[in-house]
């Protein structure tokens, strides 16, 4: 994995060009599939550019990764998705401006589950991205390009989304560090939406303090997204004892909760005070995701009708059945599935049955994680179940949905959440997450710096496959 | 329980054409999703919902006009364009 302090190093002895260059001879020969479009013509012409002097800011000459629901001027984003396999956006998402306007040098749209839809990204219509620790196994979804890139070696940061972990699973299955910012942190214009009310973009790192770097660029005020809160970050790390919860509804199998139990016991209770903490409303939260997540999803996905972009038929026939042909040849099936589930739970007579239902669970979530972190600093817990999948594993999508039972519940709340590697199981990388109150990253952050020191060790000594 | 008449009427609101053998398969998988689904049931009804985290609603903005996208811009990624405009299917049949 690469820093951007190790980066930094380089540059110093040696051209961005040659860095840059280096990085594409490493990514054409993978085999992780974690690029979906690279950006490597105006990649080493800004390279070059910052070998003159003359590129600035805060992340001048370092290289990103970008999600492919990410809007990128001029450059493909195909959301995963053949729907828009050809689509070139006219505009740059907010994100995508700040860190031009802050010098990164953007290398390349990285591979994720259609429309962000999976756990696993198998669902992309470019193919799964292997994982970096183990070729057969998933990198993780639906930023699982984003993750991967990172723990192979293939880019020093890297931008996701996470509508209900997507940011977070594949960190934690890659090694590296993921953050899901407080809802309306960000802004979302240019993020191609699944489910407004639950997603937010954040930075994906190799490192807390280069997460937290991303994070400072791409936080703020823009009128562009009405949900957006007009918050600034600014990383200033604090030392103190924190009080941390351990939240009992979330769990993992035998692997995984061995490592973490090592390290609530080794280092979290010796450094910290620790307690433990009861959200009863757990036990609905991943219905309640699942069914706000598709029944926004099947509104929001309305939009692709074969006419002002996307997936097109040569020929027009009349409405009902173009558009009907258009989404059944440019969508994939874990996309269909959602979106007829999601429009089922809207239906007449079933609205209060579900969807009702489902916002109801999010206010008893709500309350729970309030409640919590008005006693906690922070609240933490495996991010992920299990170690990642063989490729192939989770055939069947409710068995698939049931992974995400760690991370919807932060969704459903808004509140912020961080992946952070804690150490190795059978030589692969388990993540813990770090929950934290609205708008306070900067706590999140600064109790992940304490881990990332105690485990530093074990997580550098291990190659990548 | 969901029948394969769910299954097509489903799909007819959602606009997706489905294959005759594609039916049986989301029939079945739907069934067990929403079966899962229903521990909502338990959920009391005297809970106020959430619609939105941090409970913003009509957030308004200076009504200024700004310079619209360039139209060749707007057209750019559609693949029906007649004199400068999207071309759609028809409406009504004949």
């Amino acid at each position: 994995m690469i820093t951007i302090a190790e980066w930094r190093d380089r540059l110093e002895s040696e051209s961005c060009y040659d860095l840059i260059s280096e990085l594409f001879d490493r990514i054409e020969k993978s085999r992780l599939n974690a690029f979906i479009t690279l950006n490597k013509d105006e990649a080493l012409r800004l390279a070059e550019e910052y070998d003159k002097g003359k590129l600035e800011g805060k992340l001048a000459g370092i290289p990103i990764a970008v999600k492919d629901c990410i809007t990128t001027k001029g450059l493909r984003t195909t959301c995963g998705s053949k729907m828009l396999h050809d689509y070139i956006p006219p505009f740059d998402a907010h994100v995508v401006e700040r860190i031009k306007q802050e010098g990164a040098i953007i290398i390349g749209k990285t591979n994720m589950d259609e429309f962000a839809m999976g756990t696993t990204t198998e669902t992309s219509y470019f193919g799964v991205v292997r994982n970096p620790y183990d070729l057969e196994r998933v990198a993780g979804g639906s930023s699982g390009g984003s993750g991967a890139c990172l723990g192979g070696d293939e880019s020093v940061l890297a931008l996701g989304s996470d509508t209900g972990g997507s940011i977070r699973c594949p960190a934690s299955f890659c090694g590296v560090v993921g953050l899901k910012p407080t809802y309306g942190l960000v802004s979302r214009y240019g993020l191609i939406p699944y489910a407004n009310s639950l997603e937010q973009i954040g930075p994906m790192a190799c490192c807390v303090e280069d997460c937290a770097l991303l994070l400072e660029v791409i936080a703020g005020r823009d009128s562009r997204d009405s949900t957006n809160a007009g918050v600034e970050f600014r990383f200033n790390p604090v030392d103190k004892k924190f009080k941390v919860g351990i939240i009992k509804e979330m769990g993992g199998n035998d692997d995984v909760m061995g490592k973490f139990e090592e390290i609530v016991n080794e280092i979290v209770r010796s450094n910290f005070e620790v307690v433990e903490v009861s959200m009863p409303s757990f036990k609905y939260a991943l219905p309640a995701y699942y069914i706000i997540a598709m029944s926004e999803a099947s509104s929001n996905l309305a939009r692709y009708d074969g006419v002002r972009y996307g997936y097109a038929l040569e020929k027009l026939d009349t409405w009902t059945k173009y558009f009907s042909k258009v989404r059944a040849e440019g969508f994939g099936e874990e996309v269909k599935r959602r979106i007829m589930l999601g429009t089922y739970a809207l239906s007449a007579g079933y609205y209060g049955k579900y969807y009702l239902k489902a916002l109801k669970v999010r206010t008893l979530v709500k309350q729970d994680f309030e409640r919590a972190l008005k006693e906690c600093d922070v609240l933490i817990a495996p991010t992920m179940p299990a170690l990642p999948f063989k490729i192939g594993e989770l055939a069947d999508p409710l068995t698939m949905y049931k992974m995400d039972v760690n991370t919807v519940p932060i969704n459903l709340a808004g509140v912020p959440a961080l992946s952070i590697p804690i150490g190795f199981v059978k030589g692969l990388p388990v993540g813990m997450q770090i929950i934290g109150r609205y708008f306070e990253e900067n706590t999140i952050l600064s109790f992940a710096l304490k881990i990332e020191e105690e485990v530093k060790d074990e997580i550098q000594r291990k190659g990548v496959a | 329980m969901i029948t394969k008449e769910d299954v097509y009427h489903i799909a007819n609101l959602a606009k997706i054409e489905l294959k005759e053998e594609e039916v049986e398969k989301f029939r079945r998988e739907f069934e067990k999703i929403l079966e899962y689904f229903n521990i909502l049931d338990e959920v009391p009804e005297d809970v106020e919902p959430t619609y939105q985290v941090h409970n913003l609603s009509n957030v308004f903005r200076e009504d200024v006009p700004t310079k619209p996208m360039p139209r060749e811009l707007v057209l750019m990624n559609a693949k029906h364009v007649e004199d400068g405009y999207f071309k759609g299917p028809k409406i009504m049949e004949g």
